[in-house]
């Protein structure tokens, strides 16, 4: 422990440079073990203070290890681990350590061992314990008796360990020769799953058994280096230094070889099902992003059948562009003609709807305040007309289809970066928002977001709207992810489609950028009130009905101080006016339609391509026995 | 042959087929054009992946008259090009095809065609050339001697290399096509020579960073055959550079262990290539951390048969003449264990469950026990460690001693070459080579050997007949003197010195009886012939084995009783003639084993004009010719003999006492030293 105190004693400068050196390492850490969440599972960058044998000093940031027993015979040997155990996710792990004096006998140890192994011991003599061993050059894989295996080792040599958590193999190195694979067990071998052979119906069901594949599999296998003759010195490199042995080439030759297996893997037999399964999907993707020509004409070539009729289609599209244009007064009553009952029975989503009209009325382009406004000629003309079809639907459609997938992208944590990519789009609205950028992309992000009001708030709404449990289990594991690593491009259209918004948000900027409440007509002011205090009472019948609801009051309480400020652009609240803030909004009405209509309120192409990031994810995190998880990424396969 | 039952069978099938054949063939030969084009058309599509289709139409004699419209300047561009296509179809069939295609002057035609202004028929006579070019040649058939005729003829004539060149820039097809027959048809130094001269490095550099993988693969395959075995193409490729990078640096990026394993290889030979030639240093960390492990990569259990051969032999190649590499690769991956491996095919399972993995097997074997016996001879070519682990390798010596029996001459050949390297340990001679009795089958070989086994084969034995070797009784009493006397006889350099090399090391410290048999079995003409050899190293060796003959005094005696004259005329020639220092001093160290003789010494002493050479040499600026005309001198004057007195007096005459006043006050003390012994000799 006396060293523990001198370590942490530096001076200036070298504190300078460690920092430095913990940049580089950091850097290094993450480029090797990109799939690692290392604040879950840290990893190892220094010997361990508290896990080692009394014989044993550290110095250097406890970097080098040396010697400070006795060393008369074996029973004096000692060993230390590293701070943290390899963690599964890595994949592939490598350290080296550099031989600084082989001391008086040089019988050095470097190696693997599990936690509990005796630190008495060199490394490989015990259970669960491996190492390669420099006075004879022998492997140790638990037992006291070693086998030959490469050349003997000292002064000035760097030797490697290398640990494949994908085929459960261990190889040395010796100044950058990989020596000989060698088997490693994994202290309580897990029971090896074909993972895609399972068919998940439900997410839950995915999350559940692969819960309890994972649970029995824990690999903690820990760096360490053994000593056991006085003046031993060694000096690791957990990422410090580049390393002698090109690491990164093994990687690659494994994630090849991941992605080839991936690639071809059999089907066999099972052709005709796969390719009906896949049509299904790509059709019914189609179908739900009214992608109505192209459907139809994919349709017509795979010889299958659209189980939407195109009226329901053009009527979910027509109500979505409605949101989306902020005419949520026109929406609402759209939604009650065309799916009677369907508000009725769900308050919670009408009460929504209605707290966004406010704010629409806010701005100015709610119908029930803009026809007070004058209205621009090129606004009436360029809307209703919107459900134009194939010519358009590659930019409209899938401005939809990103707000339709919202639900579930946003568990695979995508919206931060689509929100972004929104939010820049907005020009006129920048100076607006650019105060409260970040807001608005956490709000959106809910995922990503660890402290925001509004996330919580959104979430929670989705909850109650999808009575669904996806949304807790978000919560329960995604509250932490790094936005980073987020796909983009399972939102292969939104870049698109955000210029046709634009296109018709100009129309609007006309008002918008007078910045006036509810375009500075006094009637629709009133109007604005008037709807307000109808909303005020809509919440309390609401609460009286159905018990008291934080969430609703939230969003009243939001909306309504609006009003407080002279400027509602440019006020603490004021990102509620980013249209941005519409697509939850719909995506949450398009989904009670897609239900109350029997259809999946997701594309299964969405459900699947979630169901496989989180397929993924879940090895990673949890240690699937095999470490192949860490290179394979759904990202690989969209393009 | 051996379907001669079948026969009837075969018949009224191929009536069959041949009847809807023919109507292809009939088409050709249709008056209107547009009908001629659709048949040929209808052809291809009926050909593609349809071998009986082929042989079908080759027999019916389609070939010709494809020919005949290719050729045919009436014919469109179209047309010309379908029967481009179609001929290359054909030539993916059997091999047969591709000799009946060659049987109809086919490369000429498709050569001509090559100078059409369009490029889509350009590509066809390309892609039909280059399916003719690689299909395999199997040199027991005569009739493919036409393929590597023409693979020499394209590549002699210039007009076609330079218009090949110049076709690299038209499409990403014909760079694949050209490279690929390059790579095909380079065969030796004289075609890396032309192709070199015609810019095939410049031409063919920038491709290996093409879009498309084809091209870059066989570019590479291009440089790996290029700058085989060549320095000169070698020590120009480094420092060649493509869009900035040298291709070294390009090279190893195509090593990354993520890249097809062909390219991997491939690339690992163009460093090989270059290392070998001194273009890139052997401690150059592109050499030991990437292509020496990726070589042995290719040597592991995962790779294809084919793979570990090209690995292996590779490897050898790269890592022959030095020891810092084959230390590296001894530790790498358990090489050498990894390569016993090599001698399990056919395995036993695969023998009984999979017949069609036994053919596999079978097939590479040889293959694959050769390389092997490559590699172990280059790895233990120098450190004895490394020779030791070779030797503990399970049942190695067992596998050395049935290679040197085995059919394949390439085989024979890699085993002995690997038991050459491994003789070279003075432990395994005396342990594990007498333990296995070696000597017998390496006799063996030695008998009606081809000159490049026999070369190996006689290094070897070399080895086996120095004096501490166990092996060297029994390998005489084999008839090993016979054998070797004739090796001295041959035209082949290296048997020349093999053979007097074996034979002086069999006479180092022999009997008496031995050395008559060597020089009887040698005879006195063919002594005197491998004196006046033209090779320096022979005349050394043949000295070499004078001066063991002529050791201990009764053998002195005896030989230069019967054979002194010759061996006095033949001493006489070499210190007149001119020889370096070495060849003199040897010359003049058997002079002094003559005058150790007893009765020896007057062939000396009654030979004025040898004694006043010896003189001569005592006063020469070399210090080793002094000291060794100082051996003599001492023998001839040595007190306790009969008639020292004698020859002392005949000395002292000569002026050999004043040279040696001279010479004891000189700086080099070995010369200082053995004149005043001489000295004391006089004053005794």
């Amino acid at each position: 422990m006396a060293e523990a105190g001198a370590s942490t004693l530096q001076v200036g400068g070298e504190v300078l440079s460690c920092s430095l050196v913990e940049q580089e390492l950091s850097r290094r850490l993450r480029r090797l073990y990109p799939v690692v969440n290392q604040e879950e599972t840290p990893l190892p960058r220094s010997w361990s203070l508290k896990d080692k044998c009394n014989y044993i000093g550290l110095s250097q940031n406890n970097l080098r290890v040396h010697y400070t027993g006795h060393g008369k015979n074996h029973k004096d040997a000692a060993s230390v681990r590293a701070t943290h155990p390899i963690p599964t996710a890595c994949g592939i792990y490598y350290f080296e350590v550099k031989i600084i004096s082989k001391g008086r006998d040089g019988y050095m140890g470097v190696g693997l061992c599990a936690q509990g192994v005796s630190m008495n011991r060199l490394p490989g003599w015990d259970k669960h314990s491996y190492g390669y061993h420099g006075d004879d050059g022998h492997s140790f894989c638990s037992s006291g008796t070693g086998q030959p295996y490469g050349p003997t080792f000292t002064t000035g040599d760097v030797i490697g360990c290398c640990v494949n958590l994908i085929n459960n193999t261990c190889f040395y190195t010796k100044n950058g020769h990989s020596l000989a694979i060698q088997p490693v067990l994994y202290p309580p071998s897990g029971p090896s799953i074909k993972l895609i052979s399972l068919q998940f119906r439900d997410k839950d069901v995915v999350r559940d058994s692969v819960k309890c594949f994972f649970a029995q599999v824990q690999s903690n296998l820990y760096p360490t280096v053994g000593l056991q003759t006085p003046g031993e010195t060694v000096d690791a490199n957990f990422g410090q230094q580049p390393f002698v042995f090109d690491i990164e080439d093994y990687m690659r030759e494994w994630r090849a070889k991941i992605q080839s297996t991936i690639k071809q893997f059999p089907i066999g037999a099972r052709l005709g099902e796969w390719q009906a399964m896949l049509q299904n999907m790509v059709s019914s993707y189609l179908v739900h992003h009214w992608y109505c020509s192209t459907a139809t004409a994919f349709a017509r070539v795979t010889d299958t059948t659209i189980q939407e009729e195109q009226n329901s289609i053009k009527n979910r599209q027509r109500i979505q562009k409605l949101v989306l244009a902020g005419r949520m007064g026109e929406a609402i009553e759209a939604t009650q003609q065309l799916y009677p009952g369907l508000l009725e029975h769900s308050p919670n989503l009408l009460f929504m709807l209605k707290c966004r009209q406010f704010v629409e009325m806010v701005i100015g382009t709610d119908s029930e305040v803009r026809c007070f406004s004058a209205r621009s000629p090129r606004f009436q003309d360029s809307y209703p007309r919107s459900p134009s079809l194939s010519p358009r639907h590659g930019s409209s459609n899938s401005h939809i289809h990103s707000t339709g997938a919202d639900s579930l992208t946003c568990r695979n944590g995508v919206m931060s970066t689509k929100s972004k990519q929104s939010h820049n789009k907005y020009p006129t609205l920048s100076s607006s928002s650019s105060s409260s950028s970040s807001p608005s992309s956490v709000n959106y992000s809910k995922s990503n977001s660890t402290d925001s009001t509004k996330s919580q708030q959104h979430s929670s709404m989705s909850n109650q709207e999808t009575s669904d449990s996806e949304m807790e289990m978000e919560a329960e594991h995604y509250s932490n992810r790094d936005p980073e690593r987020s796909s983009t491009r399972i939102m292969n259209g939104t870049y698109k489609h955000e210029e046709i918004l634009q296109a018709d948000e100009s129309s609007m900027e006309d008002s918008c950028a007078q910045r006036q409440l509810c375009g500075g007509n006094h009637a629709a002011t009133e109007r604005m009130i008037q709807f307000g205090r109808e909303l005020q009472i809509l919440s309390e019948q609401l609460c009286s009905e159905y018990g008291k609801n934080t969430v609703h009051k939230e969003m009243l309480q939001d909306a309504f101080s609006l009003l407080a400020y002279s400027d509602p652009w440019n006020c603490p609240v004021g990102q509620q006016l980013d249209p941005v803030q519409r697509e939850p909004v719909c995506a949450a009405l398009i989904s009670a339609i897609l239900e109350s209509q029997n259809l999946p309120k997701q594309p299964p192409l969405m459900l699947t391509l979630g169901q496989a990031s989180e397929c993924l994810r879940l090895m990673a995190r949890v240690g699937l026995g095999s470490g192949s998880c860490s290179f394979a990424r759904v990202d690989d396969y969209l393009h | 042959m051996a379907c001669v039952l079948e026969a009837p069978l075969r018949m009224s099938v191929l009536s069959e087929v041949t009847a809807s054949s023919r109507h292809y063939v009939d088409r050709l030969f249709d008056l209107d054009p547009q009908k001629v084009l659709q048949g040929v058309i209808d052809m291809k599509n009926a050909v593609i992946g349809n071998n009986k289709q082929k042989a079908n139409l080759i027999v019916l004699g389609a070939v010709p008259r494809l020919l005949y419209l290719l050729q045919q300047e009436t014919s469109s561009t179209e047309l010309r090009t379908e029967c481009a296509v179609v001929l290359g179809s054909l030539a993916m069939g059997t091999e047969n095809n591709v000799k009946s295609l060659l049987d109809c002057h086919i490369i000429p035609a498709l050569l001509q065609g090559l100078l059409s202004p369009d490029l889509k028929f350009i590509e066809a006579c390309l892609r039909c050339l280059r399916t003719i070019f690689i299909s395999p040649v199997t040199p027991e058939d005569l009739l493919y001697t036409l393929l590597p005729f023409y693979q020499d003829v394209l590549l002699k004539d210039a007009t076609v290399i330079s218009h090949l060149m110049a076709l690299l820039s038209r499409s990403r097809y014909t760079q694949e096509y050209i490279c690929q027959i390059f790579s095909h048809c380079c065969k030796g130094p004289d075609h890396q020579t032309i192709l070199f001269n015609h810019g095939a490095v410049q031409n063919i550099a920038h491709l290996l960073v093409s879009t498309s993988y084809k091209v870059r693969m066989q570019a590479l395959k291009c440089f790996s055959v290029l700058a085989f075995e060549n320095p000169q193409v070698s020590m120009t490729l480094v420092n060649v550079s493509v869009d900035g990078e040298l291709l070294p640096q390009i090279f190893v990026k195509m090593l990354q262990r993520d890249k097809p394993i062909e390219m991997q290889l491939t690339s690992a030979k163009c460093l090989t290539s270059m290392c070998r030639a001194g273009a890139i240093r052997t401690d150059d960390s592109c050499i030991v951390l990437k292509t020496l492990p990726c070589l042995v990569r290719m040597c592991s259990k995962e790779r294809l048969l084919e793979e570990r051969v090209e690995g292996a032999e590779t490897l050898a190649y790269l890592i022959e003449t030095d020891v810092e590499l084959q230390r590296i690769a001894s530790i790498t991956d358990h090489l050498i264990v990894m390569l016993a491996d090599y001698f399990k095919y056919p395995s036993s399972v695969s023998a009984i469950t999979d017949i069609k993995r036994l053919d596999h097997d079978l097939k590479h074997a040889h293959e694959l026990r050769q390389a092997a016996f490559k590699l172990y001879a280059s790895l233990g070519a120098n450190d004895e460690d490394i020779r030791k682990k070779i030797i503990e390798t399970e049942n190695m010596m067992d596998r050395i001693v049935n290679g040197l029996s085995e059919s394949s001459i390439k085989v024979r050949l890699a085993a002995v070459r690997c038991l050459h390297s491994l003789s070279r340990s003075v432990q395994q001679l005396r342990t594990s080579f007498q333990d296995h009795a070696v000597w017998k089958p390496l006799m063996k070989v030695l008998q009606n050997a081809p000159n490049e086994i026999l070369v190996v084969a006689s290094s070897t034995l070399c080895n086996l007949l120095l004096e501490f070797s166990p092996s060297k009784e029994p390998i005489l009493e084999s008839g090993a003197i016979e054998l070797l006397c004739s090796l001295t006889q041959s035209e082949n350099l290296a048997l020349r010195v093999n053979g007097i090399w074996a034979l002086m090391n069999m006479a180092f410290q022999a009997e008496q009886k031995i050395k008559s048999d060597i020089l009887r079995g040698l005879s006195t003409e063919q002594l005197f012939q491998l004196l006046s050899d033209s090779d320096v190293n022979v005349l050394m060796k043949t000295l070499g084995l004078l001066r063991n003959l002529l050791s201990t005094r009764p053998h002195i005696d005896h030989i230069m009783s019967t054979h002194g004259k010759q061996i006095m005329q033949a001493v006489t020639l070499i210190l007149e003639g001119e020889h370096n220092i070495e060849v003199k001093e040897q010359t003049l160290c058997i002079l002094a084993n003559i005058a150790d003789g007893t009765t020896a010494k007057e062939l000396i002493m009654t030979n004025d004009d040898i004694l006043q050479k010896i003189k001569y040499y005592m006063s020469h600026s070399n210090a080793k010719l002094q000291l060794a005309a100082m051996f003599c001198i001492s023998n001839l004057i040595w007190n306790e003999e009969e008639g020292s007195q004698e020859r002392q007096d005949k000395l002292r005459d000569m002026g050999i006492v004043d040279i040696l006043h001279k010479l004891s006050q000189s700086s080099d003390p070995n010369l200082c030293d053995k004149a005043k012994t001489a000295l004391q000799q006089y004053l005794a």
